[in-house]
């Protein structure tokens, strides 16, 4: 007897709930109640919150929470593999990318990895300095034994801001064309980036297996791709009318306009986007180590898990650094693109 | 008189502009006599142009005045269809633009319309070089070529020197001759100019009017000009429109429309300007035979300059000269009565 049942009779409903009691196993807090030998107590104070548990107590027929839980488990379960069928292939290639990633990245030797990188950072941001910086930066790491982590982080976001850009700007670009369209993608975008990042993981365990790459690399993308988007779309709507305007009056075609005109003047929105990308890359990679991700967050996870402060700290610090460098560098590369298009 | 001079080049028939969700519903309303107000009040409708007929011919300068709001920017834009029209059509050399497929009109917008704006409206990330071959450029013409031609134009309109600059490195005046030579490059044998020398400062205004002139005698191109500047209007125009509330309140020769208002707005709009530095001899001479022996004056002359003639001899009488032959008389006391505004003449009328 609960404080429930004389509701349930009230109803009319006794029949319905022994016919449907499921029994099933004992739940905690009945056990508890049995061995304290003390019955229910019906006072006012006592009375628990009428949730799914407390109903089933009075009332066999009510499921319990964790019928709940368990019918949401085998839902996702009974659509994974239809799911499976359609995504694995489609996603494959993430894996095959990021997997060639890190193995190009720790195969080549590092007096090769070093130097290309440092001239990569040198035709983006055109400054000596920044390329210093970035050479100290490096040499840093790799002199205390860092430099494989801090490769095969900078391999993912590599590839994840690559695949965001392909993907970010012709969906920021539709956006910028269509307003339903706007209308329709803007709760996407702004649920992704509401999400709590661990909250992603969840769906994609799932969905993928934890050995595989295209896990991780999904949930940093799904994070990542948002600024792309939201600043590409923002760029081609701010491109002046008047420009514009003057750009169809000579006979432009739609191709002319947005090759032409629409893109080189939205390039430091969308170039502010890519450093956003950037940013938020690194942030869901280090994350990412939850889901076997390799590179400097699997170490903070280490330093975590184990208790090993100091190789935590280091750890943390590499990204730290990693994270000023590639701020300093996209954020130089957009001031090329703005001196180059200014108005 | 050639063919040219009588069949137009450009001719809009009929063509009315209503903004809203549902133009063509409005279309009877309109065509009932529903004014500019009204149609806002009752139907939540603008009205942008009402049964506007204009025809503009080849190598003249058709100038189109009215105040803000009067649907100036509307009409022009109608004509190489940035705008769509609600109902009417505007031929060019007979065939309707608006039936035109996207690629024809994209053909047109290329090679037969050239347009200049007020905000001048270059490409930012483009050299003034890159800016004045746009034209040519977007036809996929090749790029020697069409590079020596842009920079003939640049020369043209006095900006040699300047091919790799940017636009923003360039001052207002100079940015609008590069509009101008943009619009020139395009070969196109009809240039749109919208209130083009609006956002200019008085000095230079007057200097880049000079220089469309000029080119003008030269290239003798079908320009559309829209101002709302009467003195502007004055002195560019061979064929002059006045907008008022989307509808055409008068249009003709400028001489024409200062010398007979059509109704009190157009009095009010030319009441103010220097009418002996305006009107021209021959608007104002009688189209008699000449008086033998009389001091000549050319028709093209401005009254200013016969007074200053005249040196204020109220009884004098010019013969009037045109080419070498002589085409009228002008009487002193024509030129004075010319000079006062109608209005003014006819409550004199009125009161004695
Ligand atoms: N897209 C539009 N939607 C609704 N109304 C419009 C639109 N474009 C113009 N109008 C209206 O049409 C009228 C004429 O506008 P237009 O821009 O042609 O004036 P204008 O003579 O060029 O004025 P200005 O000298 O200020 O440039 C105005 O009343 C304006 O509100
Ligand atoms: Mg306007």
């Amino acid at each position: 007897m609960t404080t429930y049942s004389g509701l349930f009779e009230a109803f009319g409903l006794k029949g319905w709930c022994e016919a449907g009691s499921s029994g099933g196993p004992v739940s905690m807090a009945e056990l508890l109640a049995k061995t304290t030998g003390k019955a229910a107590e019906t006072n006012l104070w006592d009375t628990p919150f009428p949730s799914l548990d407390a109903l089933h107590g009075a009332c066999g027929a009510v499921p319990r929470t964790r019928e709940l839980t368990a019918g949401i488990e085998r839902l996702f379960l009974g659509i994974k593999d239809p799911l499976k069928t359609v995504l694995d292939p489609l996603t494959q290639p993430l894996s095959w990318a990021i997997d060639g990633a890190l193995w190009a990245i720790l195969v080549l030797p590092w007096w090769i990895v070093i130097p290309i990188f440092l001239a990569v950072v040198q035709f983006a941001a055109r400054s000596g300095r920044i390329t210093g910086f970035v050479a100290s930066v490096l040499l840093m790491l790799a002199f205390v034994d860092h430099y494989d982590f801090a490769m095969q982080t900078l391999a993912i976001i590599l590839v994840c801001t690559v695949i965001c850009v392909l993907f970010g700007v012709p969906i920021g670009i539709a956006m910028a064309r269509n307003d339903r369209l706007q209308r329709s993608v803007i709760p996407v975008l702004d649920m992704l980036q509401t999400l709590p990042t661990f909250v992603y993981l969840i769906p994609l365990i799932f969905l993928f297996s934890v050995t595989e790459s295209k896990l991780y690399g999904i949930a940093i993308i799904l994070y990542a791709i948002v600024p792309a988007i939201r600043l590409t779309d923002l760029g081609i709507r701010l491109v002046d009318r008047d420009v514009l305007e003057a750009a169809e009056a000579f006979g432009m075609s739609q191709r002319q306009k947005l090759f032409g005109v629409q893109i080189p003047l939205a390039l430091p929105n969308i170039m502010a986007g890519v450093n956003q990308t950037i940013m938020m890359s690194l942030a869901m990679v280090v994350i990412a180590s939850l889901v076997s991700a390799p590179g400097l967050g699997a170490l903070v996870l280490r330093g975590i898990n184990k208790l090993e402060l100091g190789v935590g700290i280091v750890a943390g610090l590499a990204i730290v650094m990693l994270a000023i460098v590639l701020d300093r560098v996209t954020k130089a590369a957009l001031a090329q693109v703005n001196l180059a298009t200014k108005h | 008189m050639n063919m040219n001079a009588t069949t137009p080049k450009l001719s809009i028939r009929n063509l009315y502009k209503i903004f809203g969700t549902d133009p063509k519903a409005m279309l009877p309303h309109v065509q009932a006599g529903i004014g500019k107000p009204e149609l806002l009040a009752r139907h939540k409708h603008v009205l942008g142009l009402e049964d506007i007929n204009v025809d503009m011919y080849a190598g003249k300068i058709t100038v189109i005045m009215g105040l803000s709001g009067s649907g100036k920017s509307t009409l022009i834009r109608h004509l190489n269809r940035l705008i769509e029209p609600t109902a009417g059509e505007i031929l060019l050399d007979g065939a309707d633009v608006t039936r035109l497929s996207h690629d024809e009109l994209r053909k047109l917008r290329q090679s037969r319309m050239s347009m200049v704006f007020q905000k001048f409206a270059l490409l930012p990330h483009r050299t003034v070089l890159d800016n004045t071959a746009l034209a040519p450029t977007i036809r996929g013409e090749p790029g020697a070529g069409t590079r020596e031609s842009a920079r003939r134009w640049l020369e043209r309109v006095g900006l040699e020197g300047y091919e790799q600059h940017y636009p923003h490195q360039l001052s207002g005046g100079m940015q609008q001759r590069v509009g101008i030579a943009r619009a020139l490059c395009s070969e196109a044998e009809i240039m749109l100019m919208d209130e083009a020398f609006s956002a200019l400062d008085p000095i230079i205004r007057t200097d880049m009017q000079a220089l469309l002139l000029e080119l003008q005698r030269e290239l003798h191109k079908t320009i559309i000009f829209i101002t709302h500047d009467l003195d502007e209007a004055l002195r560019l125009a061979d064929h002059l429109v006045v907008l008022k509330d989307g509808r055409i309140v008068q249009q003709g020769e400028p001489q024409e429309i200062i010398l007979k208002p059509a109704d009190e707005y157009i009095e009010n709009f030319v009441r103010d300007i220097n009418r002996a530095r305006v009107l021209r001899v021959r608007s104002v001479m009688a189209a008699t035979g000449g008086t033998d022996g009389h001091d000549r004056i050319d028709a093209n002359a401005t009254l200013e300059d016969a007074l200053e003639r005249a040196q204020g001899a109220a009884d004098h009488v010019f013969d009037v000269t045109d080419g070498g032959c002589v085409v009228g008389t002008l009487a002193m006391t024509d030129l004075f009565k010319a000079l006062v505004p109608r209005h003014a003449r006819q409550e004199d009328a009125g009161g004695s």
